[in-house]
């Protein structure tokens, strides 16, 4: 095997080193009864090359080639090659969790440059070292502010992430804190009359997502003020990160849980993506996750550490915060890279060019059907209800090597014939005006068959 | 001091400042393409929601991006330098081939929601690596949802509340042993479930008598790890695992020490109800200095109803699609599938080791922790002497008559071009050395490492303030930790002008 690093002779010389006859003596004390006699069945060994025809052959099953309007939480951008130059370096790639700050600082200051750039972007004061994903960072953050306030219950707004409130729902349903929902207005927006009905004493948080699900921008100041006069705490969720180039960031959230996917990781059909919570200072011994901390050792030289150490598991066991170990520090460095190529003004002009696209994406494919919840600003998605089934469109769209936007009846049957649509600076004008044609084809095909009417 | 052993030497390595401390305005390593869209006045389309500025994010060129984070990568120890015996962390080499196949067109683009005609090979690597984890565990159904081990033990107690609740009552406790890693009590809190500490017996086991008293039917489930954080292996575990059946509980095995088991023995043929796998220790993909890792949680027929959703299924015409109507599911632990990317480099792994290829894996790690454990066995104090399989625990009972501690000897083994081991638990062995080599270490390594550990020991009877103001190597010294804890400094801001 290619990987073990033994001749058969280094073997026999280390059993006989250890006092043994055989490699069977090492694992006697596993009952006889229960040790395998026989070749598991897996594949058999296979040569790099086989491995790397068999996956070719998956990758080409899995929408090579196709272009798509597809976000929904997931959105494709340019990725700079340098990205995968510099996480490709073994010394990030294969080290471990810098607990041995003398020989981690690599990874270590890098960490503190990525909870510096997430507070810069989102306004907040302290940021964690990444959490597993965006929806579990909102589900982690709500139990925060439970353990904040003292109080139980969640209202979240029904233009969240459905997958995220899915999650929100396990981790709530066994923890026993009682969850409702806010529905929306025909701006796309949380409605506030029915958000304030749902608040009670025992309410610990409200939890929006801004873009939310159908990209709209919520009108967090109001949310925030219903919330906070309720004596709850205010949960923002971010799913597109790249949102934050050109919206204002939702500072009065108390806590922001943000995925950060969009900023130079890849699609990889749902993970690994990079989850972050950021809150105030005040509120940071209730942080769940790992925190990188600036420091110096003892001739004075500046050093990077984790810090706040003692919520994590080993130490406090049964009363840590949250039992998240292993997170997502190389996804983190993706974003960190990512963070640092476009900075300060192209972060900005990226978001300003997704804003573009998807401006003319509305325009054309809203000349086919009617855009919903343009009431309120939107970033790089909009909501496009048509006629015809939009799984019927996109089975057209198919043919194109085309993926439309994503039919909305799954998540929210009371829009019937929605998609969600996403344009980003990927998306060609092309592909928006094809696009826009084959929903047009529906109509031309009525025409058709009504004309074959008069002729009969 | 003795002049440090064969494997390390000083070598240069670079001074560079933070990214901020770099930037400048008008630097840019970005250029956007030509837009073929008209132009838009974001005031106009966001109104009061536009952003004006994005304060002090960093402006810098590609030349210095790449020289900044290559030179912070040079400051980091990794498996790829050396050997990294972190005892139950299972520190193995990461195949280049994983990383060249994750990064494949169509798995690095495939966007979650494709639809599911266009997403068959992504479906294919999970029907493909979940039928293989079934397999190794002896298990007969798999969720790949959760991100990483803890989150794997979360959804298997979450099962483990379901299954019961279905009986009646969700029950109270979950019994753990004082051996466990302290994600298990994390976890079962988490669950909402309360911790009662199961002590071990002097062999290091489970004490079976004590056991026997503790279980009833309170008791949801026993989360136990085996091999044993000691790395001994479970001897009793039928008469555990038919204790906890008889009383209606479950026993949950954490996975943590599979690399100990692969193809010599199956979980599910020893009792177990539930575990989880790591996919970033067993099966190769990279720690990536902290993660990301993988935990698929593997159950019997009798959890299987209470898996996450989405569960994936095959079409009467062989096609994969996922199942979303399972009404007795325990919900959804993570958007959309879980760490795919990880999936593809685990399915790798175990394509290119093969049954005999796993067998042998196996056989080489239980082989160099024992070799180890010979090797350093009366230089270090050895508290269990029960036979262990791919870990060896020490305690740091000769040298503390010095003065020196299970993590002074730790950072000074960095001096000698070695990773420290694990020093944080078992909580049973007080000042542990927790060793754990792997299948990827030479024996030219191996002896290296005993050697290193072997001059230590020395060093602590001739001379032991070289261990204790250890390390002496690195670019930085000991940091003080309870400082920085106290007032913490967690993020850069600008100079106040």
């Amino acid at each position: 095997m290619r990987y073990l690093p033994k001749s058969p002779a280094d073997r026999q010389s280390m059993l006989k080193a250890i006092g043994v006859q055989s490699i069977d003596d090492l694992f006697s004390p596993i009952p006889a009864e229960y040790r395998l006699k026989r070749d598991l069945k897996v594949p058999r060994q296979m040569a790099e090359s086989e491995i790397l025809d068999w996956f070719r052959e998956r990758s080409r099953e899995n929408g090579e080639g196709y272009a798509t309007f597809l976000g929904a939480g997931a959105y494709s951008h340019y990725r700079p090659v340098i990205i995968d130059s510099l996480i490709s370096r073994g010394e990030f790639l294969t080290a471990y969790t810098p607990y041995q700050a003398e020989i981690s600082q690599g990874t270590l200051q890098s960490i503190f440059e990525f909870q510096s750039m997430i507070c810069e972007l989102t306004g907040m004061e302290v940021a964690n070292a990444s959490m597993y994903d965006g929806s579990t960072a909102a589900a982690e953050a709500v139990m925060m502010a439970v353990r904040l306030t003292g109080r139980r219950s969640v209202v979240a707004a029904r233009t969240v992430h459905p997958e995220y409130r899915e999650v929100l729902a396990t981790y709530a349903f066994h923890q026993g804190m009682p969850l409702s929902e806010a529905r929306f207005t025909g701006n796309g927006r949380v409605d506030l009359e029915a958000l304030e009905r749902s608040l009670t004493p025992d309410t610990a948080c409200v939890l929006i997502q801004s873009p939310n699900f159908f990209g709209t921008i919520e009108d967090v100041n109001a949310v925030a003020e219903l919330a906070h006069k309720h004596g709850a705490l205010l949960v923002v969720a971010v799913a597109e990160a790249l949102s934050l180039g050109i919206v204002v960031p939702p500072s009065q959230a108390d806590v922001i849980a943000m995925e950060a996917q969009s900023f130079g990781v890849p699609l990889g059909f749902g993970g690994p993506y990079c989850g972050v919570i950021a809150t105030r200072e005040q509120y940071v011994r209730q942080m769940p996750g790992r925190l990188v901390g600036q420091n110096t050792d003892k001739t004075g030289k500046r050093g990077f550490v984790l810090n706040l150490a003692t919520p994590e598991q080993h130490v406090r066991r049964e009363k840590a915060t949250s039992n998240i170990c292993t997170n997502q520090a190389l996804i983190a460095l993706i974003v960190n890279i990512f963070m640092t190529i476009y900075g300060k003004t192209g972060l900005m002009e990226l978001a300003k060019l997704n804003l573009a696209k998807a401006d003319y994406g509305v325009r054309e494919l809203g000349k086919l059907g009617k855009v919903l919840f343009s009431g309120a600003p939107r970033f790089n998605e909009f909501v496009i209800e048509t006629e015809e089934d939009p799984a019927t469109i996109n089975t057209r769209l198919l043919e194109q090597k085309i993926v439309g936007g994503l039919p909305l009846r799954k998540f929210y049957p009371e829009l019937g014939n929605a998609a969600l649509w996403c344009c980003t600076e990927t998306t060609s004008r092309k592909a928006i005006d094809s696009a826009a044609s084959a929903i047009k084809q529906h109509g031309r095909r009525e025409e058709v068959r009504d004309m074959e009417k008069v002729a009969l | 001091m003795n002049p440090v052993t064969r494997k390390s030497t000083r070598h240069v390595n670079q001074n560079e400042g933070l990214i901020f401390e770099k930037s400048s305005p008008g630097k840019a390593a970005w250029r956007l393409p030509q837009s073929d869209v008209p132009e838009v006045d974001a005031g106009k389309l966001l109104g009061s929601a536009e952003r004006k500025t994005l304060g002090s994010m960093p402006e810098v060129s590609e030349i210095e991006i790449i020289r900044h984070f290559t030179r912070l990568s040079t400051w980091n120890y990794a498996i790829d330098l050396g050997m990294y015996p972190l005892g139950s962390c299972t520190m193995k080499y990461n195949p280049r081939v994983n990383e060249v196949v994750a990064r494949l067109e169509g798995l690095a683009n495939g966007h979650p929601y494709l639809p599911e005609s266009i997403a068959q090979g992504a479906l294919r690597i999970m029907k493909s690596l979940s039928d293989c984890l079934i397999e190794i565990t002896g298990m007969d159904a798999i969720t790949l949802q959760p991100a990483a081990g803890a989150h794997g033990e979360l959804t298997g107690l979450l099962m483990v509340r379901a299954f019961h609740e279905s009986k009646g009552s969700p029950r109270k406790k979950i019994l753990i042993p004082d051996s466990a890693h302290g994600t298990n009590p994390a976890t079962a809190a988490t669950a909402g479930y309360a911790v009662e500490n199961l002590k071990s017996n002097t062999a290091g086991m489970v004490d079976v008598a004590a056991l026997t008293s503790q279980m009833n039917e309170d008791v949801a489930a026993l989360m136990l790890t085996n091999p044993n954080t000691l790395g001994v292996f479970e001897q009793d575990i039928h008469k555990i695992a038919d204790l906890m059946h008889a009383k209606g509980g479950l026993l949950y095995m954490d996975g943590a020490n599979m690399n100990a088991l692969v193809g010599k023995v199956r979980p599910g043929d020893f009792g177990v109800d539930v575990m989880h796998l790591n996919l970033h220790k067993t099966f190769s993909t990279p720690h990536g200095g902290g993660g990301p890792g993988s935990g698929p949680v593997a159950v019997k027929r009798t959890l299987e109803p209470y898996l996450p959703t989405p569960v994936l299924k095959e079409n009467p015409d062989s096609t994969l699609a996922f199942d979303y109507d399972r009404p007795q599911s325990v919900g959804r632990v993570r958007a959309f599938y879980g760490n795919f990317g990880m999936f593809v480099r685990a399915l790798a792994y175990i394509m290119a080791n093969g049954p005999d290829g796993l067998r042998q894996t196996t056989e080489d790690a239980v082989l160099n922790a024992n070799y180890i454990r010979k090797g350093l066995d009366g230089t270090y104090d050895l508290p269990y002497k029960t036979p262990t399989m791919h870990e060896v625990v020490f305690s740091d009972k000769l040298q503390a008559k010095k003065g020196v501690r299970t993590m002074d000897i730790a950072k000074r083994l960095i001096d000698y071009g070695f990773h420290p081991y694990t020093t944080a638990f078992p909580l049973i062995v007080p000042g542990a050395l927790m060793i754990e080599p792997t299948e990827s270490e030479s024996i030219e390594e191996l002896d290296l490492f005993v050697e290193a550990m072997r001059s230590i020991a020395r060093e602590v009877d001739e001379d032991p303030q070289t261990v204790l103001q250890a390390p002496h190597t690195t670019r930085v010294s000991r940091l003080d930790e309870t400082a920085a804890a106290r007032k913490p400094n967690l993020r850069w801001k600008p100079a106040a002008s």
